[in-house]
């Protein structure tokens, strides 16, 4: 197991070092959705909807927003990408094995015995995860550990959580929205992928969440309401979550499960059904 | 025997902690007067989070904390933190083995009054069935220190359990504690009591009553379940042939199962068990429970006249 204490003290330049254009995040982001199929297709099973829907915005923070540097995961002073939404673990995997943390030819190995990429989000496993993730609601509250760390150290980092709506059903994401507010956490920036489905239905038939951005309101925070597939529109967002002073921020990213194929798009059956090889031909050809 | 209250040792020894280790942090849900985590919020504020009543909101705070360079001690009473967090102590935690310290007041059934809510009686079995844990319940409040001292500066996760009431003190101040190491607080030759927590100073009690009757007893101090210490276990098999566990905890997955899975693999001899069985507690003083419950001096008593039968 790693031992997290011994961790790494090099530096880093600032920023972000891939600083794609939008126009390069947007292939890029159709590049890990295209691993997102192989990889899932090869292991057989896993959750493709959930990935697609977060495509653009895990492309757009790994080569966009996060200062990060994949020859050091552990570098104190990186931004923390938290993925609360465990069972989405492909597009975390496509994009750190794109931003080089491990070789792309690992992906085939997604879920197999043996392999760095389990099922759902490891850290003791895989170079750059920083949770292990999988059982839902807990990745807010962990996230607040994380950011208060930065602010006990007076470090600049930020940390950064993605969560689905489905996990907002959990009673912990509560608790964590109240403790976040409690502790004025600022140098948080929460992101929900608001896709609209869960495993058995739609979120708003088998547990209603609306009104959703009031309730986060009502527990204190600073809410950005974006289309989550908009890149113009979570770089903006994600700048003006970093300049929120005294109260965290949660970006509502209105996506689409299974976003960018067509078969999959609001289809409630890949939540967490890997696509047949024929399927999975089929989506590749639309992700061309 | 004097009497110190494990609890308060714990806050005071965090305070000290706190003044020779920065990365020191501490979390409470909302019981501070009572874990005595107050006595290091009132030293260092801005190391304590008082994270209301949000026990598994805490936990997972205390994870991500820990995730980044800090020796969390996170404090509630055992029953909420162990069963109500059970999978985030677990995912949060343990699978990742994170430097995480459970500090939990309250144990066992001398919470008294406040009836089976407020008693873990699993909270053993649910701690080792931990990966990466390692599970410590003090005998008396100058071991207390020695432990907590211990697991701030051991990496990983460590679970405590401490108890409401006064303990009696069975260890001379000079007392230094080794994790994995048995404390033998007694020798004899006709048996072996093995105990933990508060039953400690129950089984040498009731090991002054056997001497009486000619029953040499030898007593153990197995402060640490996890990871066990197998040689202690099986040289006391060995030398005095027959072992009664004594635990403030239920029959299952406690010390009394971790002990006999190591005498029936390596020194296999006649054992009983001092516990709860398979049942919940009920409300009373602690002493009275303990007596209706079957964790007396005399209860240990009785075991090792049966066991030595057996021989």
């Amino acid at each position: 197991m790693l031992n997290h204490s011994k961790i790494s003290l090099e530096s880093t330049p600032q920023g972000n070092r891939f600083n794609l254009s939008i126009a390069e995040v947007k292939e890029m982001a159709k590049k890990l959705r295209r691993h997102v199929i192989t990889m899932i297709a090869t292991a057989g099973s896993g959750h493709p909807g959930g990935s697609l829907s977060a495509a653009d915005i895990v492309t757009a923070l790994y080569f966009k927003i996060l200062h990060h540097n994949p020859e050091n995961p552990h570098w104190p002073d990186r931004d923390r990408f938290i993925l609360s939404k465990g069972h989405a673990a492909p597009i975390l995997y496509a994009a750190l094995a794109e931003t080089g943390y491990f070789p792309l030819a690992e992906l085939s190995t997604l879920r197999r015995l043996d392999s760095r990429l389990q099922g759902h989000p490891d850290s003791n496993f895989t170079p750059g995860v920083e949770m292990s993730a999988g059982s839902l609601g807990m990745g807010l509250s962990f996230a607040i550990g994380v950011a208060l760390a930065a602010r006990l150290d007076s470090k600049g980092y930020r940390t950064y959580v993605l969560l689905s709506d489905g996990e907002c059903e959990e009673g912990q994401t509560w608790e964590a929205a109240l403790s976040a507010a409690h502790f004025k956490v600022d140098n948080l920036t929460t992101i929900v992928d608001y896709n609209g489905i869960q495993l058995s239905g739609r979120t708003c038939d088998i547990m209603n969440l609306e009104p959703f951005i009031r309730k986060w309101q009502a527990f204190g925070w600073h809410t950005i309401d974006i289309d989550g597939h908009d890149l113009n529109q979570i770089l903006s967002a994600c700048q003006e979550a970093e300049k929120m002073r005294g109260k965290p921020t949660v970006i509502i990213a209105r996506t689409i499960k299974g976003k960018g194929v067509s078969f999959m798009e609001n289809n409630v059956a890949f939540h967490g059904k890997a696509p047949t090889w024929e399927e999975a031909e089929r989506a590749l050809k639309e992700l061309d | 025997m004097d009497e110190a209250s494990t609890r308060e040792t714990y806050g005071k020894t965090l305070a000290e902690l706190g003044k020779q280790n920065e990365d020191i942090v501490v979390l409470d849900a909302d019981l501070s007067p009572s874990t005595m985590t107050n006595l290091f919020a009132r030293e260092f504020p801005e190391h304590f989070f008082n994270c209301g009543l949000q026990e598994q909101n805490m936990i997972a705070i205390a994870a991500g904390l820990a995730a980044s360079g800090k020796t969390v001690f996170a404090s509630t009473f055992a029953v909420f933190v162990v069963c109500r967090c059970f999978d985030q102590l677990r995912l949060c935690v343990s699978q990742p083995n994170l430097n995480v310290k459970i500090v939990a007041t309250h144990g066992g059934i001398t919470v008294g009054e406040d009836g089976t809510s407020h008693q873990a009686i699993e909270d053993l079995a649910l701690c080792c069935a931990l990966p990466s844990f390692t599970v410590v319940v003090p005998a008396d409040a100058i071991e207390t220190a020695e432990v907590v001292k211990a697991a701030a500066s051991s990496y990983g996760p460590f679970y405590i359990r401490l108890s409401r009431p006064k303990t009696p003190i069975v260890y001379p101040k000079s007392y230094h504690f080794t994790l994995d190491k048995a404390m033998t607080m007694r020798q004899g030759t006709d048996a072996t009591i093995i105990a933990a927590g508060i039953m400690v100073a129950k089984a040498l009690e009731a090991a002054d009553i056997l001497a009486k009757q000619d029953i040499d007893c030898r007593v153990i101090n197995m402060h640490t379940l996890k990871p066990l210490d197998e040689a202690t276990i099986v040289e006391a098999a060995s030398e005095t042939g027959a072992i009664v566990v004594a635990e403030e905890h239920l029959a299952q997955g406690g010390l009394g199962s971790r002990v006999a899975q190591t005498v029936t693999r390596k020194k296999p001899v006649p054992m009983e068990f001092v516990n709860l069985g398979d049942r919940y507690a009920s409300s009373g003083r602690a002493e009275e429970l303990l007596q209706r419950y079957g964790l007396t001096a005399g209860d240990i008593e009785e075991s090792v006249k049966s066991v030595v039968k057996k021989k």
